[in-house]
């Protein structure tokens, strides 16, 4: 019945967006992009004390604007919850979703959406007390595990601790806010979301040293930007700023040396800042410069997950295998040509 | 002779009562210990408030207030609240995401409205109800901005409308009918026709405009006001012809009311919210542009409009027959009758169930945090996902619960206010 529903929506969605010009000329006309974002995910999407939105995927849609505009500050950010974020896409409420979404197949195939790429791989963990002596996952067959209900962490947790011979207790929980403090009040031995949001949480805890999150992921939670359906050049447009970002830091390109590359041997880097004689970005319908705009906006693929979820962040997310190929990761961009 | 040994020859000085049932003691054993079940209840309760104040007051009171993050609070004193958090984002918290150097017009817009309930709320003000008049429209012209004249004109078409109308009425008609038909021609014709390039117009010689703020910058308390406030305002006009309508003797104007009551009533507010801010956008023409504000108010007037017909109902069902009866033996018209007969005394009866329905309702538009709009509820949410907050809870709720009490105690006092004010059956 619900997938009914969905199917008649986007069956709507479509017939509607079959109206549509491109979706880059709508932007181009309108003069800013409209990117959907979470209404707060720590280190992804928030706001600051000034009211600036700040964050991970907030950096990723400011150089999708750069590209086009030349501007990074030509987008608003429209927060979203969980609840509205694919029909908001669908419904043309905004161009784009960059809202810590995971990859799954029906998303990608009954929403009729695209993903666009990978630009945070998230995982399941679990955080617990130092005091209770567990070094590893499997060490907790019997727990009690605070758990949010209705999400796909819950399902992960049931399969993994089946396949593992192992039982558990869940303490359900609401949200992650009730999870933490659920786990704090002493309710549960362990509790699990993606193991972003525990770094994030335990960094603010008040003893942070005296918790742990466990080194096993669970998971795969492959996060990433995602358009409609029925617009290729747009999810193109989307895909090759993201790959441009992870190129940028493979090639060592940062937002202050960017300038300095002029003279370099190394013909993808002329073709990604059209510095050379190709102007391949005009296929898309960018402008030459298009992804040095982009990177210039706030700088390569690890100095926004740096700035964002990194040291500087204050979460201290490591990069693990965020990290590019070369440094032992799987960001792995197609060659830009 | 019998000799009179004594005679009073003035009154005893009444004696003092007995110890206790005066003073202090007094006090007690009458209101807190007058029989054994009120005495364990007085003493369960004070043992409750004392240990909930005994963690409260040390956590409150001692609270830091200028640290930059939850972990500076943290390393200073894990114990005590880190209201910090309110010092750095109250201004987000009263004004969602509205541009710093415009937030005198949230605040003008509060304080007019202020200014603009008093003439409804004290009859003796209500020389003063021109300004609740113009003030929606004021309000919406300080909050989103944009050019004067283009909120003016709907004043001017109603008013220029309502002009025709009397006119028409004054002096060559003598059906109302008809009359009103030919004026709702008229301001149709205004409205398509005249207005925009009037608006033009004035704009041209007398621009008066404010830099626009779109509605994804509403936020915080502004926006649980402007939820809450159209609401109420709206939703109780509605509900009054509502209840009628459900009473009425004409099958068809019954069967639209009782249905629109039912169904409303019938789902959940989250459901009526979703589908303004989800389905609507199906059924629009790609690119029309509804603000979701406005969607939002539409959806929280109709539901809580059904409750008020419900309510009103109720005052009504509790009038005698007979008042209906004497108002018509007096020749008083349907609307007559209603009006100066009917509502009053049903409105009053029903006061203490409409505040009840307005409490409700304020309280309600927390529920918007779920269709992504940022009022106080979704602001905490968002708030936290700065790391420097990360993990911060009482600290938010106590102070967005501080407010939204301070709102409905005021209401509730001034509807027993109202109750006290009317009380003529002594």
């Amino acid at each position: 019945m619900k997938k009914l529903f969905l199917g008649v929506l986007t069956a709507l969605a479509l017939a509607a967006g079959g109206t549509f010009a491109g979706t880059l000329d709508d932007v181009k006309a309108r003069g800013n992009l409209l990117c959907g974002v979470s209404t707060g995910a720590p280190g992804f999407a928030t706001v600051d004390d000034s009211g600036k939105d700040v964050g991970f995927d907030v950096d990723y849609c400011r150089a999708l604007a750069a590209a086009i505009f030349g501007d990074p500050m030509a987008v608003k950010f429209v927060g979203l919850t969980s609840a509205v974020r694919f029909t908001a896409l669908a419904a043309g409420e905004v161009d784009i979703l960059a809202r810590n979404t995971t990859w799954t197949y029906s998303r990608d195939t009954d929403l009729k959406q695209t993903f666009l790429g990978v630009n945070y791989y998230d995982g399941q963990g679990f955080m617990v007390k130092k005091e209770l002596g567990v070094k590893s996952t499997t060490e907790l067959d019997g727990a009690t595990v605070c758990i949010q209900v209705g999400t796909t962490t819950e399902l992960n947790l049931a399969d993994y601790f089946k396949e593992n011979g192992m039982s558990y207790e869940p303490v359900p929980t609401a949200d992650n806010a009730e999870s933490q403090q659920q786990y704090l009040a002493g309710a549960c031995d362990t509790y699990t979301t993606d193991a972003s949001a525990l770094h994030g949480t335990r960094v603010n805890l008040e003893n942070p040293d005296d918790h742990l999150v466990l080194p096993e992921i669970i998971s795969k939670e492959p996060l990433g930007p995602l358009v409609r359906h029925g617009d290729d050049n747009w999810a193109d447009i989307g895909r090759w700023v993201l790959n441009a970002l992870v190129i940028a830091e493979e090639k060592g390109i940062t937002k202050d040396n960017i300038d300095s590359w002029k003279d370099t041997k190394d013909a993808e880097i002329h073709r990604l800042l059209g510095t050379g004689d190709d102007d391949i970005l005009a296929m898309v319908g960018l402008p030459k410069n298009a992804m040095y705009n982009a990177i210039k906006a706030g700088g390569n693929y690890g100095e926004i997950f740096e700035n964002n979820l990194g040291a500087t962040s204050g979460i201290n997310i490591e990069r693990g295998v965020n990290a590019s190929w070369t440094k032992g990761g799987i960001l792995y961009s197609p060659p830009f040509r | 002779m019998t000799k009179i040994a004594f005679v009073r020859k003035k009154e005893i000085p009444p004696s003092a009562p007995p110890i206790t049932t005066v003073g202090l003691i007094g006090w007690l054993r009458q209101n807190l210990f007058s029989s054994w079940l009120n005495s364990i209840l007085t003493v369960l309760s004070v043992y409750f408030i004392v240990i909930m104040l005994w963690d409260f007051i040390p956590w409150a009171y001692g609270g830091h207030w200028n640290t930059k993050s939850l972990r500076e609070c943290l390393d200073l004193d894990p114990d005590v609240a880190c209201f910090s958090v309110l010092t750095a984002r109250w201004k987000q918290l009263l004004f969602g995401l509205y541009p710093a150097e415009e937030y005198w017009r949230p605040t003008l817009t509060f304080i007019f409205l202020l200014l603009a309930i008093v003439p409804i709320l004290f009859p003796k003000f209500f020389r003063f109800f021109w300004f609740s008049i113009i003030y929606p429209g004021l309000a919406v012209w300080l909050l989103w901005g944009g050019s004067f004249w283009s909120i003016s004109i709907v004043y001017i078409g109603l008013t220029l409308g309502a002009l025709f109308f009397l006119t028409l009425i004054r002096r060559y008609l003598k059906n109302y009918m008809i009359a009103a038909i030919l004026a709702s021609l008229f301001t149709a014709v205004f409205f398509f026709l005249i207005s925009n390039p009037l608006v033009g117009f004035l704009n041209a010689i007398l621009p008066i405009s404010l830099p626009f703020v779109e509605s994804l910058k509403m936020g915080g308390f502004t926006l649980s006001l402007i939820v809450g406030v159209t609401g109420i305002v709206a939703s109780f006009p509605i509900g009054i012809l509502l209840a009628l309508g459900r009473q009425s003797n004409l099958p068809v104007i019954k069967m639209i009311c009782v249905g629109f009551i039912e169904f409303i009533r019938g789902v959940p507010l989250i459901t009526l919210l979703f589908v303004a801010s989800v389905l609507l956008n199906y059924f629009l023409p790609p690119g029309t542009n509804f603000d979701i504000v406005l969607r939002v108010v539409i959806m929280v007037t109709l539901f809580s409009a059904a409750y008020m017909a419900e309510v009103i109902r109720g005052g009504l069902a509790g009038l005698p027959l007979g008042q209906h009866e004497a108002s018509a033996s007096l020749g008083l018209t349907y609307w007559q009758s209603q009006r100066l007969i009917i509502m009053p005394q049903a409105l009053k009866i029903s006061i203490p169930g409409i505040v009840n329905t307005f409490i409700g309702l304020f309280k309600d538009t927390t529920l918007v945090s779920i269709i992504s709009l940022r009022d106080p509820v979704g602001l905490a949410s968002t708030i936290r996902a700065d790391q420097k907050w990360n993990g911060i809870y009482w600290e938010l709720y106590v102070a967005i619960g501080l407010m939204f009490f301070i709102f409905c105690w005021g209401m509730s006092q001034y509807s027993q206010y109202l109750e006290r004010k009317l009380k003529t059956d002594k």
